[in-house]
């Protein structure tokens, strides 16, 4: 079974507004794609479209949280962490108010539309601002969590969200920590750190790398900042290697951040980086864009194989 | 209410006081923004010594006023004002722009009773506008001001907020623009015409008024006007001069943003009466 995101997102949205008064909600005239159209349906007085100013309505999102509020702003990703990036940073971030970015379409789920509409950078851009939490569910489990997480918890927090289904991952009473990841497959040969739909292509590829004997360990890193540093140093030292596999370019995203610990820790673990690979993405189907730019099942394969080359 | 004659007087005093000390404070850190600090000087004295509902004593008051100066770069401006009215002490004014001072090159939240950093210029406004909008959710009658530049129109920013504060019926929020017609590269109307900068605001469906933003009677009755005015947000267009107060730096761009040389300086506090 699986769930879109979207919707998850939406509708957890509307339920936490039942009980929260302060919880408003922004969009840029895509409320019925990023399915915040689902609270505005529930809290019509709390829901505000903006129109397509992405800018205005990270700013006003600024505003509305210095008189109390809880402001969740809503735009295909891509726009967040460009046109809203100004105000994200110099007064969001910089001021450490409470708005949360919910990042729709993130990575190349939006895939029909092409580059210009596919977010391959965004976690590169929101974990180099300060204060700023980079969260990134997995399933409709984490989605909720990470969700619920964002209203119960002060500060800035981006979710970076999918428009696709994903598989269901989590019981829905598991409980998630905000700095850690989890380890949902284990294994002893090599660790593949992942995080949104990777995690579940890693899943795939453990499963296939098992039939050749050879062990793997898949960790879900949803919180990437702050990150887990004591699980990636401990899969380091326990399995030798590492691959990291996320829907991003390889440069800035998960992949750094895991290498940044790696490099801290001096584990010397062999590190492998799965993602897009510092290139523009183009229009197809998301099951072809995944295949062609390397960030499926058999991506993590090859980022198995490399790795497992240079282990000792 | 309007202002009696007195208290108008006493006003412009602090004003003049207030520029000798926005003066010194830019000449002791050899860096900052002259023009546009002593251009909005009557607007944000006034609104802050005279009009806001802001204390020192209470300053997370969910009801108290609130002002975003959208052209940041006026922020020694703020800073005084906001000494003036205890958030910070006296002497604080000459550590501005220091490393570790409160009183950071552009305003953040590190200043007692500032509640929103600014500086990159075109999303003042917009932030004011939430303010406004979450005031108005809150069933609060406080006030919102936005003190913008007029080389900031140029950002489109600023058009989305001029946008949707009216779609969201903001009454409660004020725009005031500090109309020196000077920006940093030249005059506004050789670096970015502003054409008809009345009729713009009005075809986005704001109250619109003009008056000298030098004039406290005048800038006092203006905000009296823009309190009465109901259904959507009021803008007020100040006619300032850049430098304003300083014969030399008076609707000169080279003082938008400039070290005082010393002989300046003791010029400037001659005019003034001012200390050197």
């Amino acid at each position: 079974m699986g769930k879109s995101i979207r919707e998850v997102y939406g509708t957890v949205l509307a339920e936490l507004g039942d009980t929260n008064e302060n919880i408003v909600v922004l969009d840029a005239d895509l409320s019925g794609s990023t399915k915040s159209g689902i609270f505005a349906k529930a809290h019509p007085e709390r829901h505000f479209n903006m129109g397509i100013a992405e800018s205005d309505m990270v700013a006003t999102a600024a505003g509305l949280a210095t008189t109390g509020k809880i402001p969740f702003v809503n735009t295909f990703t891509v726009f967040l962490t460009t046109l809203g990036l100004i105000s994200a940073r110099a007064q969001v971030c910089y001021g450490n108010l409470n708005v949360k970015f919910g990042g729709a379409y993130c990575g190349m789920s939006d895939a029909l539309d092409g580059a210009t509409h596919h977010a391959t950078e965004d976690i590169a851009v929101m974990r180099a601002l300060p204060n700023m939490t980079v969260l990134v569910p997995s399933d409709a489990t984490s989605t909720r969590w990470a969700t619920k997480y964002a209203v119960d918890t002060y500060g800035p927090m981006y979710l970076r969200l999918s428009r696709d289904v994903y598989p269901d991952l989590y019981d829905e009473n598991t409980k998630f920590e905000c700095g850690k990841g989890a380890i949902v497959r284990d294994g002893t040969d090599v660790t593949v750190i992942a995080c949104g739909i990777l995690v579940h292509k890693a899943l795939e590829a453990a499963e296939q790398m098992a039939a050749r004997g050879v062990s793997v360990r898949v960790v879900d890193m949803y919180s990437i900042k702050p990150i887990d540093r004591e699980l990636i140093l401990r899969c380091a030292q326990e399995t030798g290697a590492i691959v990291t596999a996320e829907e991003h370019n390889i440069y800035g995203g998960l992949g750094s951040a895991v290498a940044e610990v790696l490099a801290w820790g001096g584990t010397g673990a062999p590190t492998e980086f799965v993602g897009i690979p510092d290139t523009f993405t183009e229009t197809g189907k998301y099951t072809d864009l995944l295949a062609k730019y390397g960030v499926d099942a058999a991506g993590v394969v090859r980022g198995i194989e490399r790795v497992l080359a240079r282990k000792h | 209410m309007s202002l009696t004659p007195e208290r108008t007087a006493e006003l412009q005093e602090l004003c003049r006081q207030y520029r000798i000390d926005v003066l010194t404070a830019i000449h002791g850190a050899q860096s900052g923004h002259p023009g546009g600090s002593l251009s909005v000087c009557e607007i944000l004295t006034l609104l802050y010594q005279q009009r806001m509902h802001v204390a020192a004593a209470h300053p997370d008051d969910p009801d108290r006023d609130r002002l975003v100066l959208c052209k940041g770069h006026a922020a020694p401006m703020l800073y005084r004002n906001l000494i003036g009215k205890g958030f910070l002490p006296p002497e604080s004014m000459n550590t501005l722009r220091r490393t570790g001072s409160p009183l950071q090159g552009h305003p953040c939240m590190r200043t007692p009773g500032v509640d929103m950093p600014s500086g990159p210029l075109g999303i003042g406004l917009a932030a004011a506008q939430g303010m406004a909008l979450g005031l108005k959710l809150n069933h609060s009658d406080a006030r919102v001001y936005a003190v913008l530049g007029d080389g900031e129109l140029d950002e489109g920013a600023v058009w989305e907020a001029a946008a949707s504060a009216v779609k969201f019926g903001l009454d409660n929020l004020t725009a005031i623009v500090d109309w020196n017609k000077v920006q940093l590269d030249g005059t506004t109307d050789e670096i970015m015409p502003l054409r008809d900068l009345p009729g713009k605001w009005k075809a986005f469906g704001w109250n619109v008024l003009r008056c000298d933003g030098h004039d406290l009677a005048a800038l006092d009755a203006a905000l009296d006007a823009a309190v009465a005015c109901k259904g959507v947000p009021t803008v007020i267009l100040a006619d300032t001069v850049k430098g304003k107060g300083v014969s030399f730096m008076e609707g000169k761009s080279a003082w938008h943003g400039k070290a005082i040389p010393d002989a300046e300086f003791a010029q400037a506090m001659q005019e003034l009466g001012g200390n050197v």
